[in-house]
């Protein structure tokens, strides 16, 4: 009982009067991160669980490890293979302090790769985090609300959107704006309507589309160059990728998207804890599924998209990461039951439809997404509307 | 078939009226309280932009544009710089009919778009859709679902922005950003999402 008697000796200078009252939101966060808080709620509802809002986020920050591992994996699988093309024997920048006395850069290795992945993925986890908790914990304090753990998910799940190579300015940018403007400003957690982590996204995605798109990104090593089996696919080109190389994961792109088995792992997990929807994850598969057969059906001369059969919709880009991960957020998700399978069939249609219909734009699953969110009141709305209808005809 | 469908796709999503050429703005902003509103309140716009763009698309092509008169014997007039006029009379009389229309036949949406039902005339985005479509060059059947797209374009920004402020009523804005502010913040960010369709292309 160290800990708690450690953590009681220091609460009176949080508490209110007491010197470090303006950071009271980040000990009460890791007080109640290390113990059960003893105190109930004052307001009317109720419900008793031990699954609290702390533990959810929890279990889903650790199941997205599954796909950070995986991730940095196939990241460093591809540096290490471009720098034996490249004839490099260290990498150019600082991280060749560590990375030449840990490991060989041998693609054959398995632990060179995942050493060189996470070597990109932990210090831009590290600056997303402590870039975005700053401003948490700074509304938290100024606002007289609590941090919240969902801002754990928010991180983990930002980080892993983004290419092995951004800078980490830019993540920090990004992640600045969606936890301020996506969040903070509709007054925190549960009160936003879009994924605050998507919405970095997004705007990263169109501030700097350099940096965030095109062909010279996806493998961190600089100048070279190798398009993501989607970009190829839009381009009318061979993917460049097997079916099962894809699902697996081998295959260039952003930290967690690549791995369509590892994030399958991880939705077995969210699924088993109940803990996502899975009205909503299959919403999106039908959504997909069906749209993309349409396609299939129609056919096109000149636009190679219209081809793509679902089993490869599944695998390629962010949409297995992002119908797992990220449309499953219970705040911008709809509520409804019924609601929920009409979004995910939003946002599985509007995945497709991004991808085949507009040429400029390769991937579509972030969008969808964020369209998603967007009418997610209102599917809500109509769908109340549906029950108050029938009910009433009952009378 | 498959160039109407993407104009129309474009017309929704990529160029939408509201929220990539941010026209129309004061009816967008006043008239999102409610979601009911807004729909009817789009549905209007719909209608009125579905038969004034291939409307004012006829009047330019076989009354004011050069050498459009030569159907009565007139090829070297050239009537375009009456086109402001033009449209604007037609979008005035298609929008009287609809008020008509709807105080016989919805009168709750009647009363609930109360003043902002005639300034549908002066809302940017119904004149816009019809230079635009003159200034593309568009025919007969483009226009139709240039107009309709953007329509259905607008109705679907409206929707959601109502929506989006329906949820907003239980979120706990700064004090500062409350009312007008939060709202334009939330305009943003849809577009954000809406934007998005066009990517690089535009």
């Amino acid at each position: 009982m160290g800990l708690r008697s450690f953590m009681d000796g220091i609460a009176p200078n949080f508490e209110k009067g007491g010197k470090l009252q303006a950071f009271y939101p980040v000990y009460e966060a890791i007080d109640t991160a290390l113990y059960t808080p003893s105190y109930t709620t004052g307001g009317a509802s109720h419900v008793r669980d031990h699954l609290n809002l702390k533990r959810i986020m929890m279990t889903v920050w650790l199941a997205a490890f599954i796909p950070v591992l995986v991730g940095s994996y196939f990241t460093g699988y591809y540096a290490n293979g471009a720098m034996a093309e490249l004839g490099m024997t260290s990498v150019d920048n600082w991280r060749s302090v560590f990375l030449d006395t840990l490991t060989a850069y041998n693609p054959a290795s398995v632990w060179d790769n995942v050493v060189h992945g996470l070597a990109y993925f932990i210090p831009l986890y590290i600056t997303v985090f402590v870039a975005g908790i700053i401003f948490e914990a700074w509304f938290a304090s100024k606002r007289g609300h609590e941090i919240n753990e969902g801002y754990f998910v928010t991180s983990i799940l930002f980080t892993l959107t983004l290419p092995a190579s951004t800078p980490l300015w830019m993540a920090a940018v990004g992640i600045i704006f969606g936890v301020v403007l996506g969040k903070e400003v509709f007054g925190g957690t549960g009160k936003n309507f879009l994924n605050p982590a998507l919405t970095g996204r997004a705007f990263l995605y169109f501030a700097y589309p350099a940096q965030m798109s095109g062909d010279a990104v996806w493998v961190a090593v600089d100048g070279y160059t190798r398009a993501t089996p989607l970009g190829n696919a839009a381009l009318g080109e061979d993917y460049g990728v097997s079916w099962f190389n894809a699902f697996v994961g081998n295959m260039p792109g952003s930290f967690g998207e690549t791995s369509t088995l590892a994030i399958l792992i991880a939705a077995c997990i969210l699924l088993a804890t109940r803990i996502a929807s899975w009205r909503v994850m299959l919403g999106v598969l039908l959504g997909m599924v069906a749209t993309a057969g349409l396609f299939n059906l129609i056919g096109s001369d000149d636009n190679p998209m219209f081809g793509m059969t679902p089993m490869w919709h599944l695998v390629l880009g962010g949409f297995a990461f992002g119908a797992v991960f990220m449309a499953t957020d219970p705040v911008s998700a709809a509520m409804t039951n019924r609601g929920r399978l009409f979004y995910g069939l939003l946002i599985g249609f509007m995945c497709v439809l991004i991808r085949v219909v507009n040429p400029a734009f390769p991937e579509g699953m972030m969008l969808a997404i964020l369209f998603g969110n967007l009418f997610a009141p209102l599917i809500d709305h109509s769908v109340v509307q549906g029950n108050i209808k029938r009910r009433l005809a009952r009378v | 078939m498959e160039h109407y469908l993407s104009l129309f796709i474009r017309a929704i999503f990529i160029e939408n009226m509201a929220l990539a050429f941010f026209l129309g703005m004061c009816t967008f902003i006043a008239i999102s309280k409610k979601i009911t509103t807004s729909f009817g309140l789009g549905i209007a716009v719909v209608v009125v932009l579905g038969i004034t763009t291939p409307v004012n698309n006829l009047i330019y092509n076989y009354f004011l544009r050069e050498g459009a008169l030569a159907w009565a014997g007139l090829p070297d007039v050239d009537l375009s710089f009456l086109g402001l006029l033009a449209y604007i009379g037609v979008i005035a009389a298609m929008v009287q009919i609809l008020e008509m229309f709807l105080d016989r036949y919805v009168p709750v949406l009647y009363n609930a778009l109360g003043v902002f039902l005639p300034l549908i005339t002066v809302n940017c985005a119904i004149l816009g859709a019809s230079l635009l479509m003159i200034e593309r060059d568009l025919n007969f059947a483009e226009s139709t679902v240039f107009g309709l797209g953007a329509g259905v374009g607008w109705a679907l920004a409206i929707t959601a922005l109502a929506g989006v402020r329906e949820k907003l009523k239980y979120s706990d804005v700064p004090d500062g950003l409350r009312g007008l502010g939060i709202t334009f913040i939330s305009v943003g960010l849809i577009a954000l999402c809406f934007m998005s369709f066009g990517g690089i292309d535009i």
